[in-house]
């Protein structure tokens, strides 16, 4: 049945996930940290980009997502008592409800304005969590959020975000392949049309924001996992930028193209503050050598030269 | 439809589809009253239109263009599971064949002609498998062959498939070996409606298009 769906890339995806699955067998602990962390960030890049890339809504402000499901998964891990799993389950579906009431707000205001309002929204979020003492720990953050044993260790928290990332990368997938994603393309080529042609524009992009959102809570829970904590930054509008640039880098019209740019941001971030604290300037620079030599970011240009290639033989 | 430019052509079906909203008067589709419907709503009704300036999908293929306006009208565009890739196949095809860009099926729809482009607005709105059909200036800045062909083809959509076609072109050829009625708009009203011979010799008309003189259009 999904023959048609990967259509070859099968083999390669079922290849990089061996090798990611046997990462905990002769890598480091700290390199398993690393790669579980961009494999969540690139989650939430991706998560970004089936609004971003494939809806052509600007969500300026995705990480209030990734923030609020760390925050739902942790708060109720620590406040209610009950099972710990419940968390995972908690934190997504509040950041798919924030997701809506901030998109209900947002989706009557087009492209620049959508995301300035988005912004000032999201930041009233994360001015809430910061502001909240007594609830969130404020600037605090929340640390040594308690896990289940099995995913406690590093290598088990290490797991449980591959295959969450894996099941989740797969979901989108699906979904960007669906009916659903087609309409959704062709609202972000074009808007008009598709209302033309017997769409209901607001209600589908609506959707699109809901689950653009749950994934984002997704990714902030498996922070938590791999983390242990959780901090009001999380969800600053530096974190949102990060995301974009994610998307820009990697390629927001490939799929893999934002968990690419998030592999690319995550290492520079690790390795660079550490050699210097002008990251930012870092990111800057590349940032324009993206919007220069690379419009369609790196895998857009990787495919582009493939299918020269063959186009040449 | 005839019209100087300004007329009110475009403005017009931009109320019957709902894009605007009329401070008065009605919409009335088979009986049914559709005015002020949101566009999604009166496309749902059997109406669909092509665009003046090319309004396709630019970054989605030919095939996929097509596609998506018959998902839309086949109600799927909220499920978020079955592969488009296996819906709606075959009836995409029938559509592209009708109209004749089943040789560059796959290409993308940014990297045609004009003239292309404009089939392919047409077949967009056959997607929605249409009763109605509103073209906005199809043969605008065609080449005389493409116009030809998209003559034929616009024949071909009312005498085979039966859908009733409201179309407003400025080239009076066009217009009169093709229509049953006419209306003509000049600046926010309609000054006639009626046969082709009605229309052809009607003082007003002159007036509009002439400037006075008594001669017959065509």
């Amino acid at each position: 049945m999904n023959s048609s769906v990967f259509r070859g890339k099968l083999p390669w995806v079922i290849a990089a996930l061996v090798v990611l699955l046997c990462f905990p067998l002769f890598l480091d602990r700290f390199y398993v940290y690393l790669t579980a962390i961009i494999l969540l960030t690139g989650l939430c890049a991706t998560s970004l980009n089936f609004v971003l890339g494939y809806g052509g809504v600007f969500q300026f402000h995705h990480a209030v997502f990734y923030g609020v499901g760390a925050y739902g998964t942790a708060l109720m891990i620590i406040k209610s008592g009950l099972s710990p799993w419940l968390g995972f389950i908690v934190g997504p579906v509040a950041a798919a409800i924030v997701g809506l009431v901030i998109g209900v707000i947002c989706i009557r205001l087009s492209k620049l304005y959508f995301g300035m309002l988005q912004i000032s929204l999201g930041s009233l979020v994360w001015a809430i969590v910061y502001r909240w003492y007594s609830f969130t720990g404020g600037d605090d953050g929340i640390h040594g959020v308690p896990l289940p044993d099995i995913i406690s260790s590093s290598s088990g928290s290490y797991y449980f975000t591959l295959i969450v990332t894996a099941v989740s990368m797969f979901i989108l997938y699906r979904m960007i392949k669906s009916p659903f994603g087609s309409a959704l393309q062709g609202i972000r080529d074009n808007p008009v049309r598709s209302e033309m042609i017997g769409v209901n524009v607001r209600l589908q992009q609506l959707l699109a924001l809901t689950i653009a959102g749950f994934f984002g809570g997704v990714a902030g829970s498996l922070f938590v996992v791999v983390d242990n904590t959780v901090f009001p930054d999380m969800m600053f509008w530096t974190l949102s930028l990060e995301l974009i640039i994610m998307c820009l880098l990697g390629g927001w019209l490939s799929y893999l193209g934002p968990m690419v740019g998030a592999a690319v941001i995550v290492l520079l971030r690790t390795y660079v503050s550490g050699i210097t604290g002008y990251w930012a300037l870092v990111l800057g620079v590349i940032m324009m050598a993206v919007i220069f030599f690379l419009p369609n970011g790196v895998l857009g240009y990787l495919d582009r030269f493939v299918k020269k290639k063959a186009g040449n033989k | 439809m005839l019209g100087p430019n300004g007329a009110g052509k475009t403005t017009l079906f931009n109320l019957i589809t709902g894009v605007l909203k009329p401070d008065s008067g009605k919409v009335v589709f088979k009986g049914e009253d559709i005015t002020g419907l949101p566009p999604y709503q009166v496309c749902r009704r059997g109406i669909s239109r092509s665009f003046q300036v090319v309004n396709v999908f630019p970054k989605l293929s030919v095939f996929e263009n097509v596609q998506v306006s018959v998902l839309s009208r086949q109600k799927r565009t909220w499920n978020l599971f079955t592969p488009s890739a296996k819906l709606a196949i075959a009836e995409t095809d029938r559509i592209l064949g009708d109209v004749g860009l089943m040789d560059i099926r796959d290409g993308t729809s940014a990297a045609l002609s004009h003239g292309e482009r404009k089939v392919l607005e047409i077949a967009i709105a056959l997607g929605g498998n249409p009763e109605f059909l509103i073209l906005d200036e199809p043969t605008a800045g065609m080449s005389p062959e493409e116009t030809t062909r998209c003559i034929d083809l616009i024949k071909q959509l009312k005498e085979r498939l039966g859908i009733t076609i409201l179309f407003c072109e400025h080239d009076m050829e066009i217009v009169f070996s093709i229509s049953d009625r006419i209306m003509v708009m000049v600046r926010g009203s309609t000054i006639i409606e009626g046969t082709c011979d009605d229309v052809r010799c009607c003082q007003e008309v002159q007036d509009a298009y002439l400037g006075g003189s008594d001669a017959c259009l065509m």
